[in-house]
């Protein structure tokens, strides 16, 4: 059986997915001008401890392997520790991603002492003048103390994580040696126009010269670099990148947000891309194996108008978050395409008719870049 | 022999697998390992 | 001693999930994934542990003969993957 039989078998869907990410809450400390969830303020509706313990006994008996905790910030929760220990005695395994904010010395040492626990620091530019007009005035500083306490706790090898943009492509030699520093894992993913970033999407999304870049620059790297399978629309490039060059969403992977709603996947935070609730009868459970979206998602798709595309067996038409967040077509090229075939209709789109998130849980706009 | 088409292999993979069994006994992929670093949405 | 010869067990910090294909094997220490792809391979990987060999454990989950050295080149794989490991005890 080769490998395009193995990705067949993914794509027809699991009885279970292999890991989902888990925004535990809409509150974050940071603003940052890309964030897919749209956070800043609690929601109201917010899972309580209990409903969270819930869910993580429903994702035990269906054996999903682990969760990857986001947010927001998901260390602002009072309960934090108290749902990771739960997950992890349950059997569930929890990887997690945060700004750092609130990893001092002590939490650091609590972290390292645990059992299956991976942490994702979340980093974009190797300096603070790069960094903080994304992330926010001194978020630098407090993501590399967050590294710097965890190397002193021995955690051990931890990621950084490395959303590209225009201002960073040219540092990537220098994230990883950052993270060889540190002895740590690098992951570069793709800037997506979700969430506040469809604001601001189409100033700071690599040009089509710096996609190539990334894409050489990834094939040099090949297996030390991480990317979740993030840039697989590059892959027309030429020779493919490492990973399946697969769109997990609804297949091996979804999303469940802070009021326990799930969707495909946290770009595609949007009532056309909700499947269900995790407090509908029957649960996650019922949610993950019967609703109308991810049944739908499980079946073959078709090229559209990508069909007549040398490239499509290579880049699969890209990511639907992509697309649907720039107005385009699902069922059409990626607004990236590196062949060019979605720079017409990008160029027509409606900005009054593209979707919007369908949440928006800013702050109030304060003007605090450098 | 028609290659059956991809609904066709979801109903019927019992009686291929058997099929395959048979006749490419020594081609017999049995394991594969997935890079969880391979799959989008997979962290 | 041939892995067919060798007492095997499956790790500790493996969990086997059952899916209509037939498995997904996880190793929530390496945090390594693996596939398996026959309900054949897990049933005699869940079998292991009762038997003294690999060969034995095929021989009584009824795995034809003629199937052995694909299921032992599986099972080298899943050693290699640290899915599964040689047993120490006397078993």
């Amino acid at each position: 059986m080769s490998a395009a039989t193995l990705v067949e078998q993914l794509k027809r869907g699991l009885d279970a997915p292999i890991c989902l990410t888990w925004e535990l809450t809409y509150a974050c400390n940071l603003q940052c001008v890309h964030c897919l969830s749209s956070s800043g303020r609690r929601d109201p509706a917010e899972l309580t401890t209990a409903d969270a313990k819930r869910v993580l006994d429903d994702l035990r008996d269906l054996q999903v392997f682990y969760i990857n905790i986001g947010g927001g910030e998901p260390m602002v929760r009072r309960d934090f520790f108290e749902i990771v220990d739960h997950a992890i005695g349950n059997g569930v395994g929890v990887k997690f991603s945060t700004n750092g904010t609130y990893i001092d010395a002590g939490n650091a040492r609590r972290l390292a002492a645990m059992d299956y626990l991976d942490i994702q620091i979340s980093l974009d530019g190797i300096d603070a003048a790069t960094n903080d007009p994304v992330r926010g005035a001194g978020s630098y500083a407090v993501a590399r103390r967050a590294m710097d306490h965890l190397a002193a706790a021995d955690f051990g090898p931890f990621k950084i994580s490395v959303v590209v943009t225009r201002h960073n492509v040219d540092q990537l030699d220098q994230f990883k040696e950052l993270a060889d520093s540190y002895g740590a894992q690098l992951r570069i993913t793709r800037l997506r126009p979700s969430g506040r970033g469809a604001d601001t999407w189409h100033q700071l999304h690599p040009t089509n010269a710096q996609q190539r870049q990334i894409y050489e620059w990834l094939l040099a790297k090949g297996d030390t670099v991480l990317t979740g399978d993030s840039f697989f629309h590059l892959n027309a490039l030429g020779e493919p990148l490492p990973g399946l060059n697969m769109c997990g969403a609804g297949r091996v992977v979804c999303l469940i947000d802070p009021v326990g709603d799930v969707y495909a996947c946290p770009f595609v935070i949007h009532d056309q891309f909700k499947a269900g609730s995790v407090r509908d009868d029957g649960g996650f459970g019922r949610v993950w194996k019967h609703s109308e979206l991810f049944v739908e998602l499980r079946r073959p798709q078709s090229a559209g108008a990508c069909a007549s595309c040398g490239s499509y067996d290579a880049c699969q038409g890209g990511c639907m978050a992509a697309k649907f967040f720039t107005g385009l077509p699902l069922d059409g090229p990626d607004p990236e395409c590196v062949n060019g075939h979605a720079d017409t209709a990008l160029g027509s789109v409606r900005v009054d008719l593209t979707p919007r998130p369908s949440l928006d849980h800013s702050r109030p706009k304060v003007f605090a870049q450098t | 022999m028609a290659v059956p088409d991809k609904y066709a292999r979801t109903m019927e993979t019992e009686e291929i697998v058997e099929t395959e069994v048979d006749e490419a006994v020594e081609e017999e992929l049995l394991i594969e390992e997935i890079s969880i670093d391979g799959m989008c949405g997979v962290y | 001693m041939s892995l067919l010869d060798t007492p095997l067990e499956l790790d500790p910090q493996v969990a086997l999930r059952p899916e209509p294909f037939g498995a997904l094997a996880y190793h929530y220490g390496t945090r390594r994934l693996v596939f398996m792809k026959h309900t054949d391979v897990v049933e005699v990987a869940r079998q292991l542990d009762r038997h003294p060999s690999l060969s034995a454990t095929l021989q009584a989950c009824g795995i034809a003969e003629a199937r052995w050295p694909s299921f032992a080149k599986a099972f080298a794989s899943l050693n290699e993957s640290e899915i599964v490991r040689e047993r120490r005890d006397a078993g």
